[in-house]
C-alpha cells in the first residue's frame, strides 16, 4: 500500500508515493536523490535538524542562535530542548563553534550559528 | 573619511550585502547604510534552517548564510555604517544626497552617483487587515514575535492563536511549542495554505498544531491583556459567517498576514512603483525609473527564498557600478506585459539597449495545473516552458535571452494559462 509523504529536503515540497520499506523501498514523484533518501528515514526513523537559541551572560547578546551538527530524532527533541534549556554561554562564539559536544544522548553536536562578534558592533 | 561615493546601498540585510560586494567586484567605490547595530537584515533572527539551497547547495541557517555575505564584505572591506538612519534622499546634479543621523557624527550628508534600495519589506499588521476594537496587550505580527524569542530572549505568551498561514506564522508556530508555549492553532481565511508546503510538515504536523482553513479571527476580547478571540469559517468570498463564530481563549494572538515592500524613502525622488509588487517597476537591470536607481530583495518584491535575494541584489549592484562609472548606454525599453494567470512578473520592462539576459521572477495568481508559460514578441515566441502544478506561495525563476527577442521588439508578452485545481 502506497503512503503519501511531502519531502522537506527544500523549498519544492515533492508529493512523494512510497511503498514497500529496506530493499524494496519504492519512490515516486521525488525529483531528486534526496526524495529518496528521505522517504526511507522518514518511515523507519523521522528525523529533523533542531534550530533553537541558548542564554549568554553578553547583554548586547542575550540569547545565541545554535543548530544540532546532522539530524536527532523527531521523538527526542523535547529531550534536546530540556537539556539546551539549561546552557549559558560564557564565551563570545563563531558559527561552528560547539556549544554541546554530545545532545541529549544523540551523539549529535549543538553548534553555534552567529556570530557574536566583540561587544558592540562597529563596521567603520 | 569619504563622503563621495560611486554606490550607496541602503540596507545590509542579504540583498544589500549582496549589492554592495558587487559592485565593488565591478570596480566601484561602495558603502553600506544600516539602521540596525548588525548587519544581516532579517536573517539574523531567522534561526531556522532551509536558507541557501540554490545558492550554495546546502542548508543553512539564517544567521549562518548571512555570515558567509557579511565576512565577503568584510574581505573587500567596504565599510558599513550601522546603527546609521537615512532621513532623506535628494537628487542633485547627476547623482544623489543623502541625509543620515547616527550618534557619532549627528546629522551629515553623504553622496553617490548610484543608489541600490535594499530596504527589504514589512509585515502588514492589525489595523490593516481590519482587526478592531480594544487594544489589549497580546497582539503581534510573526516577525515581533520571532525578534522577541530569537534576539531578545523572551517568551510573549504561553498560548498562542496563530492567524494567517505565511510562512512566518508557521515557522513560529514550532518555535512557540519547542519554547514551551500552546498554540491552539493557525487560522486561514482562504482555502489554501499560504506558505510552503514543507513548512506544513515540518512545523505544524510534526508538533500536531492543528491548521483551520477558510477560518478567520473577527474579534479579539479582552482589556488589558488578550484573554481569547472570536474564530468564524468564512464563504468561498472570504466573508466570515458571524453567526457560526466560537471563542478560543488565549493569551496572543500572532499575526502572519503578509508583508510589504518598504519603499516611502524613495517617494521623493519620483519613483513608479508596481500597485501589484509594492516595489518600483525595473528593467531587467533593476534600473527604476529615476536614472542611478536601482532595487533589489525583498523592497522589489517580496521573495521566498533568500537565494533569489542575493540574486537581486548581485545584479542591481553591478548594474549600478556599472552605471556609476558611466558603462551604461541610454535604455531602449520594451515592456514586458504578463497575462492570463499571472498574479504578477518582475521585472517590468527590458532595456534592449543593455541587452544580456533577463531573470525573471513570477507568481501564478492561484493554484492552476498543466500550466503553459510562453513569451512573445510580436508573432514570435522566444520561450516556452510547462508547468504540472504552479502555486501562489511558490514562486518561479526563468532566464531570458535578450538576444532571442526579434530587432525593434515593441511589448513583450508573457503569459501563462492552466487549468482550475491543478
Amino acid at each position: 500500500m502506497a503512503k503519501e509523504l511531502i519531502c522537506i529536503q527544500c523549498p519544492q515540497g515533492c508529493r512523494l508515493q512510497v511503498s514497500g520499506r529496506g530493499e524494496g523501498l519504492k519512490v515516486r514523484g521525488n525529483k531528486c536523490a534526496r526524495g529518496i533518501a528521505y522517504a526511507g528515514k522518514e518511515l523507519t526513523n523521522p528525523s529533523r535538524t533542531l534550530t533553537t537559541t541558548v542564554r549568554t551572560c553578553f547583554p548586547d547578546f542575550p540569547v545565541l542562535p545554535v543548530r544540532t551538527r546532522g539530524e536527532v530524532p523527531l521523538a527526542r527533541i523535547f529531550a534536546c530542548m530540556e537539556e539546551i534549556n539549561a546552557v549559558r554561554v560564557e564565551r563570545r562564539l563563531r558559527p561552528g563553534d560547539v556549544v554541546l559536544d554530545r545532545l541529549a544522548g544523540t551523539g549529535v553536536p549543538l553548534i553555534a550559528t552567529a556570530d557574536m562578534g566583540e561587544g558592540k558592533a562597529v563596521y567603520h | 573619511m569619504r563622503k563621495d561615493w560611486d554606490v550607496i546601498v541602503i540596507g545590509a540585510g542579504p540583498a544589500g550585502l549582496a549589492a554592495a560586494a558587487a559592485a565593488c567586484d565591478a570596480g566601484a567605490g561602495v558603502c553600506l547604510v544600516e539602521r540596525e547595530s548588525r548587519p544581516g537584515g532579517i536573517l539574523k533572527q531567522c534561526i531556522h534552517d532551509g536558507f541557501g539551497l540554490v545558492r550554495y547547495g546546502e542548508k543553512l541557517t539564517g544567521p549562518e548564510y548571512a555570515w558567509r555575505d557579511i565576512e565577503a564584505v568584510r574581505r573587500r572591506n567596504i565599510p558599513i555604517w550601522t546603527e546609521t538612519f537615512l532621513l532623506e534622499l535628494q537628487r542633485a546634479g547627476d547623482g544623489f544626497v543623502l541625509t543620515m543621523q547616527n550618534r557619532e557624527q549627528a546629522v551629515f550628508q553623504l553622496t553617490a552617483r548610484a543608489l541600490v534600495a535594499a530596504t527589504g519589506c514589512r509585515e502588514r499588521t492589525a489595523r490593516q487587515i481590519f482587526i478592531h476594537g480594544q487594544r489589549p496587550a497580546g497582539i503581534y505580527t510573526a516577525g515581533t514575535v520571532q525578534h522577541m524569542i530569537n534576539i531578545q530572549g523572551y517568551l510573549p505568551g504561553r498560548r498562542c492563536v496563530i492567524l494567517g498561514s505565511g510562512d512566518i506564522g508557521l515557522i513560529m508556530a514550532r518555535r512557540l511549542v519547542l519554547e514551551g508555549a500552546r498554540v491552539e492553532g493557525v487560522y486561514e481565511i482562504k482555502p489554501e495554505p499560504s506558505g510552503l508546503t514543507r513548512n506544513l510538515v515540518q512545523c505544524l504536523q510534526d508538533y500536531n498544531i492543528p491548521l483551520h482553513l477558510s477560518t478567520t479571527v473577527t474579534r479579539v476580547l479582552g482589556r488589558e491583556r488578550v484573554e481569547g478571540v472570536v474564530v468564524c469559517p468564512a464563504d468561498e468570498n472570504l466573508r466570515p459567517l458571524p453567526d457560526r463564530g466560537r471563542i478560543v481563549p488565549c493569551d496572543t494572538l500572532v499575526l502572519s498576514v503578509g508583508l510589504i515592500p518598504e519603499n516611502d524613502i524613495l517617494e521623493p525622488l519620483g519613483v513608479e512603483l508596481n500597485p501589484r509588487t509594492g516595489g518600483p517597476v525595473v528593467d531587467q537591470r533593476l534600473a527604476a525609473n529615476v536614472p542611478g536607481l536601482f532595487s533589489c530583495g525583498n523592497a522589489l518584491h517580496v521573495n521566498d527564498l533568500v537565494d533569489y535575494v542575493s540574486e537581486s541584489g548581485e545584479i542591481a549592484g553591478r548594474a549600478a557600478a556599472a552605471y556609476a562609472l558611466g558603462r551604461t548606454q541610454p535604455p531602449n525599453h520594451a515592456e514586458l506585459v504578463p497575462e492570463g494567470d499571472i498574479l504578477y512578473a518582475v521585472p517590468g520592462r527590458l532595456d534592449l539597449a543593455a541587452g544580456g539576459k533577463a531573470v525573471v521572477y513570477l507568481r501564478a495568481n492561484r493554484t492552476i495545473g498543466n500550466a503553459r508559460l510562453t513569451i512573445s514578441a510580436g508573432d514570435k515566441t522566444v520561450l516556452r516552458k510547462r508547468y504540472p502544478v504552479l502555486r501562489p506561495p511558490e514562486m518561479e525563476r526563468i532566464v531570458l535571452d535578450l538576444a532571442d527577442l526579434p530587432a525593434g521588439a515593441g511589448a513583450v508578452k508573457l503569459s501563462l494559462r492552466g487549468e482550475e485545481n491543478g
